[in-house]
């Protein structure tokens, strides 16, 4: 089973939600993970301290040219819809960092000129916090293409049992790369203008890629009509709430789990372990 | 002319609500919102949308099936799985690539422009903005990104305005690369939480890789002022500048209810600190265009 934490605006809490949750579930099933997708900012370790046991780098194929052979004919120059490759006086000239990895060029060149080279995206870290197994992927900086490596931790976690996604924000490439196969998804959002605009945005996604999916208030309080309203009216469940508690943010500060600090929000995160629950029938 | 980009790495750092206040200070500006896939800025500037554009990110492909043979051709070569079983093209997966297209034994496949977003060239009470709205589970933000700032230059221009603010997106990807090739400074917002500070350290890095200079305000500076001096530490020791610490502040919710900049909000604390960091912006800005 698959559960991805998502938002459309950042900084709503996805990554509290989805320790906290993951480490309750750890609690209480066997092999959960928790793989951070959040890979251009991965910060799940931050709370979950894990021992890392193996250390994978990423690579992305990407074409290199064999100059005795390529006839500077253009047919790969062509077919590239990424300008990673550009015909000069006859002569095939790589921009790397451009390629998408389709294998066009290779598939293409008429004389077998082209092989595959590599570029490093990133790095995939496996380990274990406590009970709870722990995947991350974390982008190289300069590199501007997250979905494959993303796709690579996903890959990882597949094995395990239950498995909880910590999502990118946005409504992009690397949101839906995360979320397109997960089972549920959890929409972690917070009472104020922009995170009732960016849920709205992040909840049309859900609907096109025809998703089931909730709503967590974090930073519950006062305001929360914005989010219930909009709820209601799109009769989306609203799942739980977590409280806007100094504590939380003190928590969150330091790198520390919520729950363990104050285990009276294991609460709030019972709703959460019953989609699980509910999911698992 | 000057750029000046606003990012943080990490999401709800208070970016925009900075950004927003920062052009509320400047003169004779243009705004642009990079954050193309969840772009939140039009909330509190109310923009009237003076021209709309479609923006066709790249293509995509299609199968007609009627023709297709099922030989399974395209299936084998998608690097994207984005062939189905039945032979049909999940759109969502679809890179844009055309591989499919190029080999299909048949011609069996489409391969055309597809519309995936909008933007715009708007006016607000603070001057210019121009702005974007990405289709529903859409790619190619970058491409996006780049298009908005290219054209925010020609609006500078064509109103002989000489700086051009810019609202980033979280992260270092796509976007992000996109939002601050070429700028004239880059400010990161970051706050003094450990997630806050790996961010924000991510974030300088990839100011370093494509060698822009950046200098850093924490917001909620005093959430945890432990976590904050480790940051003037970092600011030292990297000789990044810091450029202000802005107050832990229920202004920053309450101002977005009321469609407001902090600064038209109130006057307060906040509003006074972000006063400083502009003045001592303006000034690394004309520093940064004498030495050019």
């Amino acid at each position: 089973m698959r559960i991805a934490i998502a938002s459309g605006k950042g900084g709503t809490g996805k990554s509290t939600v989805s320790t906290n949750f993951a480490y309750l579930l750890s609690e209480i099933y066997d092999d959960v993970a928790i793989i951070d997708c959040d890979v251009e900012e991965p910060n799940c370790h931050i709370f979950l301290k894990p021992v890392v046991e193996k250390t994978e780098t990423s690579y992305l194929s990407v074409p290199e040219i064999n100059r005795g052979l390529c006839n500077g004919c253009g047919k790969c120059t062509d077919i590239c819809q990424f300008n990673s490759l550009a015909l000069v006086k006859n002569k095939v000239i790589v921009f790397p960092e451009l390629c998408h990895s389709c294998g066009g060029c290779w598939l293409i060149c008429p004389v077998n000129a082209i092989f595959q080279g590599k570029r490093e995206i990133g790095i995939i870290e496996k380990g274990i916090s406590e009970k709870l197994h722990f995947i991350q992927g974390k982008l190289r900086i300069g590199e501007a293409m997250s979905p494959p490596l993303i796709k690579a931790a996903k890959k990882e976690g597949l094995q395990h049992n239950i498995q909880i996604l910590d999502c990118p924000p946005g409504t992009s490439c690397p949101v839906i790369m995360a979320v397109n196969d997960a089972d549920y998804i959890v929409m972690v959002t917070e009472p104020t203008p922009f995170g009732l605009y960016d849920l709205k945005l992040a909840v049309d996604v859900m609907k096109e890629l025809n998703k089931d999916f909730g709503i967590v208030i974090n930073r519950s309080g006062e305001n929360d009509f914005l989010i219930e309203d909009y709820a209601k009216t799109e009769n989306i469940p609203v799942l739980t709430r977590i409280n806007d508690d100094r504590r939380i943010a003190e928590c969150y500060s330091k790198g520390e789990l919520a729950v363990k600090e104050l285990p009276e929000y294991k609460e709030a995160f019972k709703p959460l372990i019953d989609v699980v629950r509910r999911l698992n029938k | 002319m000057k750029e000046l980009v606003i990012i943080s790495g990490k999401g709800g750092t208070g970016k925009t609500s900075i950004t927003a206040s920062l052009a509320a200070l400047a003169q004779n500006m243009v705004m642009v919102d990079c954050d193309v896939d969840a772009a939140d800025m039009h909330l509190i500037l109310k923009p009237e949308i003076e021209i709309k554009n479609d923006f066709y990110g790249g293509k995509s492909a299609a199968i007609n099936q009627e023709s297709c043979i099922k030989c399974g051709k395209c299936k084998d070569i998608c690097k994207f799985d984005a062939v189905t079983n039945d032979f049909i093209i999940d759109g969502v997966k679809c890179e844009g690539c055309g591989v499919c297209y190029h080999f299909c034994p048949v011609n069996a496949i489409k391969f055309e422009e597809k519309l995936s977003g909008e933007w715009y060239e708007s006016n607000t009470r603070f001057g210019k903005l121009v702005h974007a709205k990405l289709g529903v589970a859409e790619e190619n933000s970058g491409k996006l990104v780049t298009k908005i700032r290219n054209h925010a230059r020609l609006v500078a221009h064509k109103n002989n305005c000489n700086l051009i603010i810019v609202d980033g997106s979280p992260g270092i990807g796509c976007p992000v690369i996109a939002s601050i090739s070429g700028a004239s400074l880059v400010l990161i917002v970051t706050e003094p939480t450990l997630s806050g500070i790996h961010d924000a350290e991510r974030v300088f890095e990839l100011t370093k890789h494509f060698k822009i200079q950046a200098c850093i305000c924490i917001n909620k500076y005093d959430i945890n002022l432990e976590l904050t001096k480790k940051i003037e530490i970092f600011c030292t020791e990297n000789k990044i500048e810091l450029i202000g610490k802005i107050p832990y502040s229920k202004d920053f919710t309450n101002a977005q209810i009321k469609e407001l900049t902090l600064i038209e909000y109130s006057d307060g604390e906040v509003s006074k600190e972000i006063k400083n960091i502009w003045n001592k912006l303006e000034n690394k800005l004309k520093e940064r265009e004498n030495a050019l």
